[in-house]
């Protein structure tokens, strides 16, 4: 079996942490098994070891293996804080790809609008961002020589984040039990060099994620209240994304990705200050693909609807 | 949980040395278990917080759609048969059969009233159409949260009343075998117990009143 | 106890009838009885046979990953198998196991008591163990439930069409159990204390059954509500699991972890008790550390409680949720670790006898061992990501509750079967099924951590070609421990019959329980015992 490969900046360095903890382990255990052994040769039954005098100290010895344990963990716990930080924040330079999981396959979507199914194409060395949310039930992105796993919730979003130190394939792998199907929800991702990569993207190329969030916007009739010509008391949407919204009940959100998808699939949750509640909810209606293209709309650079000829 | 007959030493199980180890055994049984019961409505308690800080408006709105006036007087019989049930304690204790009778069987049917008066609720909130699954329609422009209020009204409601239902069977029960002189002043713990089963039923309704009936009136 | 023979019970003549032999005949005398020690047989009879239920379930996961394609069964039939296995291995063979058998028969007569608390309701206790059990099989013979023991939503509530219901109403009820023994032994160990057997002169696995008790009454409930929320909504399709409406499938793996975890604490603290009664009997030698032994109990039970987010790492809590539960879950290891080395330490100075329970028990220190110290690499986030939910977690498990539980489950049916049964079993089969018990687990389950540090995800049916040898390493293994759990049924069921009658103390082990015949006489006790000494009073 050819060992796991190491293939992202994550990698090197969680094997750090595993191989120093794998080595203490093996002390930890050697040391026991040794004295196991040689305490049940030595003290055997019939053997002519001294066994006088047992029993002293007792109490320095608990503390001391209380305690040395103690600050082993913590410090073990200390070097794993630092990855999982690292692992939990994706550069801000990460160009986001989206992953949308659904019984049982995977369907990831560039931002240029390219759409794989059970594969996803990313360049090497540049850090890519998944934002990735389920239609069903809760799956699990996993890719082993990536040293990532997150799992892929329905109603929310959850994000990862890799860049691949290696060029070739790797397998990604469905970690949560999804049902029937689970072991077949496999795909690879497809690591090439940047040249490459931009070759693929173009040869694939289609309509942008944001244009076709534009399309649906009038399509499904959001413009109708949301443009910038629509006589119903409905919000701007231009430079949303990231801006602070107030709320009817007072509080304030950060108009981030789920505050978007909430608002779409649940608009009643939060209801900006000053409208009334009344956009009917698109769940059941639209899936979390248009969602995300409804969603990339909102934010792409030309600034959202309102900049939009109706 | 505990054996009982007419007598005292004859009530004795067999595995005690003596009746007080036996009422000890008893009293120290039943606060373990009342301890269970405050996890298990514990769970649903947490689910409501949790929703609630998700979906504060909706659970305001769910709970102004509550009948306030039967959940106050609901909330008052569950007192008052507290009152009682202490009541009846010290009557055994004190070998006031009578009393002691009187007092578990008014217990028994103030629990009854609260149960009839809930049967009385829920009826109205099938016509309103507030029962999620069964019949959900409210009238007016509802959160689509409110439907996650009353998942948990009925929830705990439901599981509540069904802990009000097993301590009338236990109270009537006990209001017969002392009216035949099942118990005295030095044997009175399945009264004891029974009474602070009861109590633990009054304070879980002490959280559930508040939670669902009040939090969307307040302010 | 100013006058514990008030009724004269105490004074009954022994006639030299034992609780096998004494009381009302026939199969009445043990579907009815109230003496713990029958119960404990009953009980002895239900886990064994959901254990060989969950171990066929468990042959068929192993031989269907033999190949990579998973031929044996249709990838249905493989989930429902693994389901399978899980919920009855968990709830119907190791949460029971100790506590309902050996603790049954062991917690009144370690601490000088004719019985439990409440008889009735051990009893009661038992049909709610069989009436659960009876809800799960007729899940299976309906055609079985495909959601993985863990029930996650809202898979378990929307998604899967299999009988979900029943299976979680048997678990429910099987719970109800749990929290009925936990209660009883409670108030059990608080009340019926023997004079002269104070806190600390309690044998440990005494201290065990208290532990878990605590843990089975304080974690049960919350497993037994958020199933019913999880029944009701698949019932009604609505439910605050929901995400349709806006509810939360992470809610339900909070509540689930809350008690799942903890419940690993439930499966492996009444091992540490057994494992310390084994040894020090074995060694002639006071424990070493009782106290600290007594206390990391203690310890491990409420610190327990609060390390269940480490289950959820990957699952989308928040990073510093994941920052606290990691730490938490180093903690918790301490008291794990002070165990082992006291174990080992109580070898110093020993007069080491190497009978079967002996060997049982230094298995489950080895094992127990190599669980905990990969336990460790689970609780750290970072390394988490990646181990979760891939063969290295079912190792890891495995050998905690199989090669910790099982191993010191087994040794206690050996070294208190004198007791139990009258007769000893014969030593030299007994050592060579412990012996090879360790051997056949670990080729089963070392194999496991490498597939899982090579990133093979757990329960699946069909894998890529390269973990395809290990695997039949595995498999390999499993044959070898299927033999190994075998033997001593068959070995044991011959002694009944055929074993060497026992004395009252076949071991010259301490402990109140050897100062009754063997086996015991239903009232335990002719006279209450006084105690004047600790527990483990080997050298005098």
């Amino acid at each position: 079996m050819t060992p796991l490969r190491q293939a992202s900046s994550v990698a090197p360095g969680i094997d750090a942490l595993f191989d120093a903890m794998l080595a203490l382990s093996a002390v930890v255990a050697a040391g026991v098994f040794v004295a196991m052994t040689v305490l049940c040769i030595r003290y055997r039954r019939g053997s002519a070891a001294d066994r006088h005098g047992a029993g002293q100290h007792e109490f320095g010895i608990e503390l001391a293996w209380t305690l040395i344990p103690f600050g082993l963990f913590v410090g073990l716990f200390a070097w794993s804080i630092g990855l999982w930080r690292r692992l939990q924040t994706p550069p801000s330079d990460a160009q986001t790809v989206y992953v949308v999981a659904k019984q049982w396959m995977w369907k990831t979507q560039h931002a240029n609008g390219q759409r794989e199914i059970n594969a996803l194409h990313v360049p090497l060395g540049e850090p890519i961002r998944l934002l990735m949310t389920s239609e069903d039930v809760i799956h699990s992105f996993y890719v082993p020589a990536f040293r990532v796993k997150q799992d892929v919730l329905p109603g929310r979003y959850t994000q990862l984040w890799f860049t691949a130190t290696e060029t070739g394939r790797f397998d990604l792998y469905c970690a949560e039990y999804c049902g029937s199907d689970h072991a077949t929800m496999r795909g690879e991702v497809d690591v090439l060099p940047p040249a490459e990569y931009a070759r693929w993207l173009r040869a694939h190329a289609v309509q942008s994620l944001a244009s076709r969030g534009s399309q649906l916007f009038r399509q499904l009739g959001c413009s109708g209240c949301h443009g910038s010509q629509s006589s119903v008391h409905a919000p701007d949407l231009s430079a949303l994304y990231g801006s602070t919204v107030a709320l009817s009940d007072g509080s304030h959100v950060i108009a981030d990705d789920r505050y978007l998808h909430d608002s779409i699939m649940l608009p009643a949750r939060e209801v900006v200050a000053g409208y009334a509640p009344i956009m009917p909810s698109y769940q059941g209606h639209i899936d979390e693909e248009d969602v995300l293209a409804l969603m990339a709309f909102l934010k792409s650079s030309d600034g959202g609807p309102s900049h939009e000829q109706p | 949980m505990t054996e009982m007959s007419a007598s005292s030493v004859a009530a004795r199980a067999d595995a005690f040395d003596d009746i007080e180890q036996q009422r000890g055994a008893s009293v120290l049984g039943m606060w373990v278990f009342l301890a269970t019961e405050i996890l298990f409505f514990g769970v649903l308690f947490a689910g409501y917080a949790i929703c609630r800080i998700r979906f504060p408006e909706a659970f305001a709105a769910g709970s102004r759609q509550t009948d306030f006036a039967m959940g106050t007087l609901d909330t008052a019989v569950l007192l008052f048969s507290s009152c009682l049930a202490a009541l009846a304690v010290r009557s055994v204790q004190l070998g006031a059969r009578r009393s002691a009778v009187w007092l578990l069987m008014g217990t028994a049917s103030l629990g009854c009233a609260f149960l009839l008066l809930h049967g009385i609720e829920y009826h109205d909130e099938y016509k309103q159409g507030l029962i999620p699954a069964l019949r959900y329609d409210p009238a007016g422009h509802p959160p689509v949260a409110m439907a996650l209020f009353f998942c948990l009204y009925y929830a705990i409601t439901g599981f509540h009343s069904l802990h009000v239902a097993i301590g009338v069977v236990l109270l009537a029960r006990l209001a017969r075998m002392t009216a035949h002189g099942a118990f005295d002043r030095d044997y009175y713990a399945p009264v004891e117990v029974t009474a602070l089963y009861w109590h633990l039923v009054d304070i879980v309704w002490i959280f559930v009143y508040p939670l669902l009936y009040l939090v969307g009136r307040a302010g | 106890m100013s006058n514990p023979d008030a009724s004269g019970i105490l004074a009954r003549p022994l006639a030299g009838g034992s609780y096998l032999t004494e009381g009302r005949p026939g199969l009445s005398g043990w579907l009815a009885t109230h003496d713990h020690k029958r119960i404990a047989l009953l009980y002895g009879v239900g886990i064994t046979f959901f254990f060989l239920l969950g171990a066929v379930a468990a042959a068929l996961i192993r031989l269907n990953l033999l190949t990579p394609a998973g031929s044996l069964m249709s990838a249905e039939t493989y989930n429902k198998a693994f389901t399978f296995h899980g919920v009855v291995m968990v709830w119907f063979f190791l949460i029971p196991s100790i506590p309902a058998t050996l603790g049954n028969f062991l917690l009144p007569l370690m601490i000088g008591a004719r019985d439990v608390a409440f008889p009735r309701l051990n009893l009661f206790s038992w049909y709610l163990y069989v009436g659960g059990g009876l809800f799960t099989i007729g899940a299976l013979l309906l055609g079985g439930v495909d959601t993985g023991w863990t029930f996650y939503t809202p898979f378990s509530t929307m998604f899967s069409n299999s009988h979900v219901i029943l299976a979680v109403v048997g678990v429910f009820v099987v719970g109800f159990s749990s929290i009925l023994t936990g209660l009883n032994f409670i108030v059990t160990v608080h009340t019926m204390r023997a004079p002269g057997m104070f806190w600390f002169r309690l044998p440990l696995f005494v201290w065990a059954m208290y532990a878990t008790s605590l843990v089975m009454v304080l974690a049960t409930p919350v497993l037994a509500m958020t199933l019913a929320l999880i029944a009701l909504e698949r019932l009604f399709g609505i439910g605050i699991f929901d995400p349709a409406l806006g509810g939360d499938p992470l809610l339900f793996q909070h509540f689930f972890w809350f008690y799942s975890h903890p419940a690993v604490y439930i499966m492996v603290l009444p091992a540490m008790g057994v494992t310390s009664e084994l040894i020090t009997c074995s060694v002639r030698r006071r424990i070493f550390g009782y106290k600290f032994m007594a206390w990391s109990m203690l310890a491990i039970a409420i610190i327990g409680f609060m390390v269940w987010g480490h289950h959820m790492f990957v699952s989308g809590q928040s990073m510093y949720a994941g920052i606290v539960f990691s730490i938490l879950s180093f903690i918790v290891a301490v008291p794990s670790a002070i165990k082992v080395f006291n174990w080992v330490a109580t070898l110093y100075k020993g007069d080491i006898d190497f009978r079967a329970p002996m060997i049982y028990a230094l298995g489950f220190v080895g094992l127990f061992m190599l669980g905990g110290l990969t336990g460790l690499f689970l609780a750290a986030t970072a390394l988490d990501v990646n181990l979760t939910d891939t063969y290295f977690v079912v190792a890891h498990f495995h050998y905690i509750m199989v090669g910790g539980t099982v191993m010191a489950y087994l040794g206690g049916v050996h070294f208190w079967w004198p007791k139990i049964t009258g007769r000893l079993y014969p030593e030299g089969p007994a050592r060579f099924a412990a012996l090879l018990m360790f051997f056949g687990f670990n080729m089963t389950f070392f194999p496991q951590y490498l597939l899982g540090y090579l990133g093979m995800p757990r329960r699946y049916h069909a894998y890529p070609e390269p973990y395809q040898w290990l695997n039949v390493l595995s498999s390999a293994g499993a044959s070898l421990l299927a033999i190994a759990y075998l033997m001593p049924l068959c070995y044991l069921a011959w002694s009944l019959r055929q074993g060497r009658r026992a004395e009252a103390n076949p071991w010259n082990a301490t402990g109140l329980e050897w100062t009754v015949p063997s086996p015991p006489p239903t009232t335990n006790f002719a006279l209450s015992p006084v105690v004047t000494e600790g527990p483990y009073e080997y050298r005098s």
